[in-house]
């Protein structure tokens, strides 16, 4: 087994995933933001800095809750939740934009610019943006913007700019090309901020190491709890950076390491949001990864009723984790994880995030062929006040 | 020598700078591509460059963000665009260069890419989303079975990328003349003439500079010290403006016809 701490390699590639596909005004951009991160990974000050914000300002470290009510509900395994939910501005998102502000600022860049789907990166990154006095600007695909209205506001509310997209799919994909096409244009002062695992090298590899936090504090925890590591880990996949922030403290461990797709309405539909599970391999935002594509390599629109894992691609160091089989790719579909969105509410007093909620329907559905000896860790990536109107919509109740 | 080499040096010989127009293939239509092509040779363009469209076309502005939705939703696909290469090659001898991003060339396969490519006349590729680093197998295979590959350098680039764009590109080098995405600007940068004399210091290789220009005398000046003006977004603003009637071809005629004009009239400066 390859040594996880050694990827990616000096290329950007974790296997044959990875890499830099990018057009050349952003080459020296990437080597540059490469060599920062890096000097301020080993810098002392840098990691102190980060820790005292995650601490005092993001709300860390999270609990890691025995949700003893689940538990009996699902008469299996005895089932953790990682309370990524309870963070400053609701999801796991907060780790990795205090990291990359923290970053900007030393690097000496005034304007930072993102890209949002759900909004939850949107949100998050106003929110450290306006901490720390920099400029913002979030793009964000005008399906999502009507989806999402509550969290566009908030954005406005902490300062950031929120510039509609109406090319393409007007989702999270096209924010990302959008976000590109102004760092191209505005390289010389502006950093990219990106929110998951996605894109060219360094970001797969940064926003692994800043959410990679949630893993090691959770094995920490696990051990004072139970005294062992969990059996299996379960995490919800869009981008991945969740799910990677969970898994890669655990990848020299023999814990199962499960990431859930969205299924959409099914996975023969023509809308899901399954690559690693029907996809292909191809290049989209800079790396090579699984896609959905066409024949012609045209990307296609992906669908999850959760806004956050709307999205054709995933982290390429995901890819590499599904071919060398070290963890498994499952899906389920909006429907079961509306009724997992449910299930939480009514048995934890807890109402997950849409994209959560699919982590917590797969452990619905595996639970049975469990042993009450068996521990399952679930990473609850946020929290679903952002989804109460979708779920609305989906019961037919009028707010 | 590829028909890109070949156009390059001859007008070298004759101190003349080449025109290389940028269309989208499909937009409007691909018989309209085809048309729009034999048009352009007319009006005195060199080399043609023809866009493959893509759904996620990182690099490119509004205008041609527009023109690849336009030739996909019209069904453009890469098989009927290399079906109409080969009509025109039956009628033209033009180098014909595509500008493609790499997802559907290693989607259908490099080599099969390739060789379709080159099987239907097709000269040189351009592909804005990879660098040399990424390009190594594309840049070997495009050896083998005779296709020019243009790498791209920026504003940005450091001399050691100079050297490697340089080394890694055949037929010419492309210059993009601002740090940004395709489409019309009103005013020329004036980081692109530093960026050519840096590139003339570690090459002798053809130079063209795109994005940005749009306008005759933008072609003029940028003919002074170039070996080759691309002009894209511009010409689809003529497409856009005549589609859907019968003036769309012979105004982009007209319209290539006064750049070409412009370029024709300067005096060129000393090279090197």
């Amino acid at each position: 087994m390859k040594d996880p701490t050694k990827m990616p390699d000096e290329r950007g590639y974790f296997g044959r995933y990875g890499g830099r596909f990018v057009p050349e005004t952003l080459m020296p951009a990437l080597s540059e933001l490469e060599g920062a991160y890096l000097e301020a990974k080993s810098s002392d000050d840098f990691q102190q800095e980060l820790a005292y914000y995650l601490q005092n300002y993001a709300g860390r470290p999270t609990p890691l809750y025995f949700a003893e009510k689940l538990t009996k509900a699902l008469r299996g395994p005895k089932i953790y939740l990682k309370r990524e939910d309870l963070l400053h501005t609701g999801a796991h998102k907060i780790n990795n934009t205090v990291g990359q502000t923290l970053l900007a600022r030393r690097m000496g860049k005034k304007r930072i610019i993102a890209e949002t789907g759900a909004g939850q990166h949107g949100v998050a990154t106003a929110a450290a943006t306006a901490r720390f006095g920099l400029e913002c600007t979030i793009y964000m695909g005008q399906e999502d913007i009507r989806r999402q209205s509550l969290n566009v506001f908030r954005m406005r509310l902490l300062g950031a700019k929120v510039v509609p997209v109406s090319s393409g799919s007007q989702t999270l994909k096209d924010a990302i090309n959008e976000a590109i096409r102004d760092w191209v244009t505005n390289v010389a002062n502006t950093f990219y901020l990106l929110g998951s695992v996605v894109g060219m090298h360094p970001y797969p590899m940064m926003v692994r190491d800043f959410q990679s936090v949630i893993g090691r504090e959770a094995r920490r925890q696990i051990m004072e709890a139970e005294g062992r590591i969990p059996d299996y880990i379960v995490a919800c996949v869009g981008g991945g950076s969740n799910a990677m922030g969970i898994f890669y403290p655990f990848y020299d461990d023999q814990t199962v390491l499960i990431g859930v797709e969205a299924a959409g309405q099914g996975l023969e539909s023509g809308l899901s949001a399954a690559p690693l599970i029907i996809g292909t391999p191809g290049i989209l935002h800079g790396t090579f990864t699984y896609l959905l594509q066409d024949d012609d390599g045209q990307v296609l629109t992906a669908h999850s009723v959760a806004p956050g894992l709307d999205y054709p691609g995933v982290g390429p160091e995901h890819s590499w984790y599904r071919d060398s089989g070290r963890a498994r790719y499952v899906s389920v579909t909006d429907q079961e994880a509306l009724e997992a969105f449910m299930l939480l509410s009514e048995t934890e007093g807890i109402i997950p995030a849409l994209e959560s909620a699919h982590a917590i329907a797969y452990v619905k559905k595996m639970a049975p062929q469990l042993s009450d000896k068996d521990i399952v860790l679930i990473n609850l990536s946020g929290r679903g006040d952002k989804d109460v109107n979708i779920v609305a919509e989906h019961l037919k109740v009028k707010l | 020598m590829s028909r890109i080499s070949d156009a390059f040096q001859r007008l070298r010989s004759e101190n003349r700078r080449a025109f290389i127009p940028y269309i989208t293939a499909g937009d409007p239509d691909l018989r309209l591509t085809r048309e729009l092509v034999f048009e352009m040779e007319m009006a005195g363009a060199k080399i043609i460059e023809l866009g493959i469209p893509f759904s996620d076309p990182l690099a490119d502005g509004p205008t041609i963000q527009e023109a690849s939705q336009k030739a996909l939703r019209a069904g453009t696909t890469l098989e009927k665009i290399l079906s109409t290469v080969e009509e025109i090659r039956r009628a033209s001898d033009v180098p014909i260069a595509l500008m493609t991003y790499y997802n559907p060339i290693f989607r259908v396969g490099i080599s099969n890419f390739l060789q379709q490519a080159v099987d239907a006349g097709v000269d040189g590729i351009i592909v804005p989303d990879l660098p040399p680093e990424e390009g190594e197998e594309l840049r070997r295979t495009a050896e083998r079975i005779g296709i020019d590959t243009i790498f791209l350098l920026a504003p940005t680039s450091t001399a050691e990328r100079i050297r490697l764009v340089a080394e890694a590109s055949t037929g010419f080098i492309y210059c993009v003349s601002v740090t940004g995405v395709t489409g019309a600007r009103e005013k020329l940068s004036g980081q692109v003439r530093e960026l050519v004399a840096r590139v003339r210091r570690h090459t002798n290789k053809p130079l063209g500079v795109g994005f940005g220009i749009s306008t005759p005398d933008q072609a003029a000046e940028v003919a002074r010290w170039a070996d080759g003006v691309i002009v894209g977004s511009a010409i689809i603003k003529v497409i856009r403006k005549y589609e859907g009637t019968p003036e769309l071809v012979p105004r982009v005629g007209e319209f290539v016809k006064s750049l070409v004009a412009a370029m024709g009239n300067i005096q060129t400066e000393a090279r090197g």
